[in-house]
């Protein structure tokens, strides 16, 4: 059996995924130049953990009985612990290993799945739990905000996933009508993603998130990134 | 290493060991690959042909271990299992590896 959890080559026409490496490589400079004037050697083995995890994460593929498969990505939690533009470089780490070593995920697409899950997801992630959170600093309120904050990103993460393959159609067909990549419209490929993951796969994500958020609140609250530092 | 990060890279290692339940699960509920993710074959089913620009991307890498199996394609269940866990060590190993790469480099550019 084959199970696959990421965007593979094929699927995404060269006028989409150029300038998705483009925008994944924009994020990724300035991602590493932040790093680079924050990163304390205390923090390194969070990074290193936090890879693995997201790596791990996606390994874990959950089936909608009869139907297809979907899996969480961990960039919420990790968008929280250590910050969005840590996580840009902590998930665009092991979809890079996932593609490269495991063939999951294609070398084409490897741009738009970074930006999908390694971008675009941390920072919605984020943004959500800091609008939800609001200024209250403990009790359910944080909880339902680290539940949102998984839930939406890994949501928004398969909507823009839905997109890129459903404009596949319009922009890219042969002399004969007939699409040169992935087949599917945008009004199939957006309700397949966006609803197979906000109907599952976001929930598990959500839940994930917050029993995560739980257990560090609990034994490193000093760690957690969304709750001690002001500016993203 | 603190003692916290210790229980941490056992929560990982234990999230390793797990990750079979990621191919047992779907198969036992009878659920196919993800949505848009078809391979050749699968794709040629559903909508009767083969994508022109499709065909010459499909190919295009091979990786050293595809799918998450170490064992060849007609392998067993068991050696399903044995090469997710071995997969997930892998996977472990290699992004700790790069963030470590990654972090030496910042970190020397600094001094």
């Amino acid at each position: 059996m084959e199970v696959l959890v990421h965007i593979p080559d094929g699927y995404l026409s060269p006028q989409t995924y150029v300038p998705f490496y483009g925008a994944a490589f924009v994020f990724w400079a300035v991602a590493l130049k932040k790093l680079k004037k924050e990163l304390s050697t205390k923090h390194i083995p969070y990074l290193a953990m936090a890879a693995a995890f997201s790596f791990l994460i996606m390994m874990f593929n959950i089936p909608i009985p009869g139907g297809t498969t979907g899996h969480a990505v961990g960039a919420g939690i990790i968008a929280l612990l250590l910050g969005p533009w840590t996580a840009v470089i902590a998930v665009s780490v092991s979809l890079i290993v996932q593609a490269v070593v495991f063939g999951d995920g294609g070398i084409t697409a490897l741009g738009a799945n970074c930006f999908n899950m390694a971008v675009a997801m941390p920072f919605v992630s984020y943004w959500v739990f800091k609008l939800v959170k609001g200024p209250s600093t403990s009790g359910t309120r944080l909880l339902v905000a680290a539940f949102l904050s998984g839930y939406v990103g890994l949501s928004a993460a398969a909507f823009l996933t839905g997109c890129e393959f459903g404009i596949q159609p319009l922009i890219a067909s042969g002399p004969d009508g007939r699409p040169l990549y992935a087949p599917y419209p945008l009004s199939v490929a957006v309700p397949a993603m966006a609803l197979e993951h906000m109907l599952l796969f976001s929930v598990v994500e959500g839940v994930i998130t917050v029993l995560l958020f739980k257990y560090f609140l609990k034994h490193e609250p000093d760690l957690i990134y969304a709750l001690t530092v002001k500016e993203a | 290493m603190t003692r916290h990060q210790k229980k941490l890279w056992i929560g990982l290692i234990v999230l390793a060991l797990l990750t079979p339940l990621g191919v047992i699960l779907p198969e036992r509920f009878k659920a196919g690959g993800a949505w848009g993710e078809w391979g050749p074959e699968e794709l040629k089913q559903l909508i009767g042909y083969m994508p022109e620009g499709f065909k010459k991307l499909a190919n295009l890498w091979k990786a050293p271990v595809p799918d998450y199996n170490l064992s060849g394609q007609q392998s067993s269940m068991a050696g399903q299992i044995i090469s997710y866990i071995a997969s997930g060590i892998i996977g472990i190993l290699a992004v700790a590896l790069v963030i470590y790469v990654i972090s030496r480099l910042l970190v020397k550019n600094e001094k």
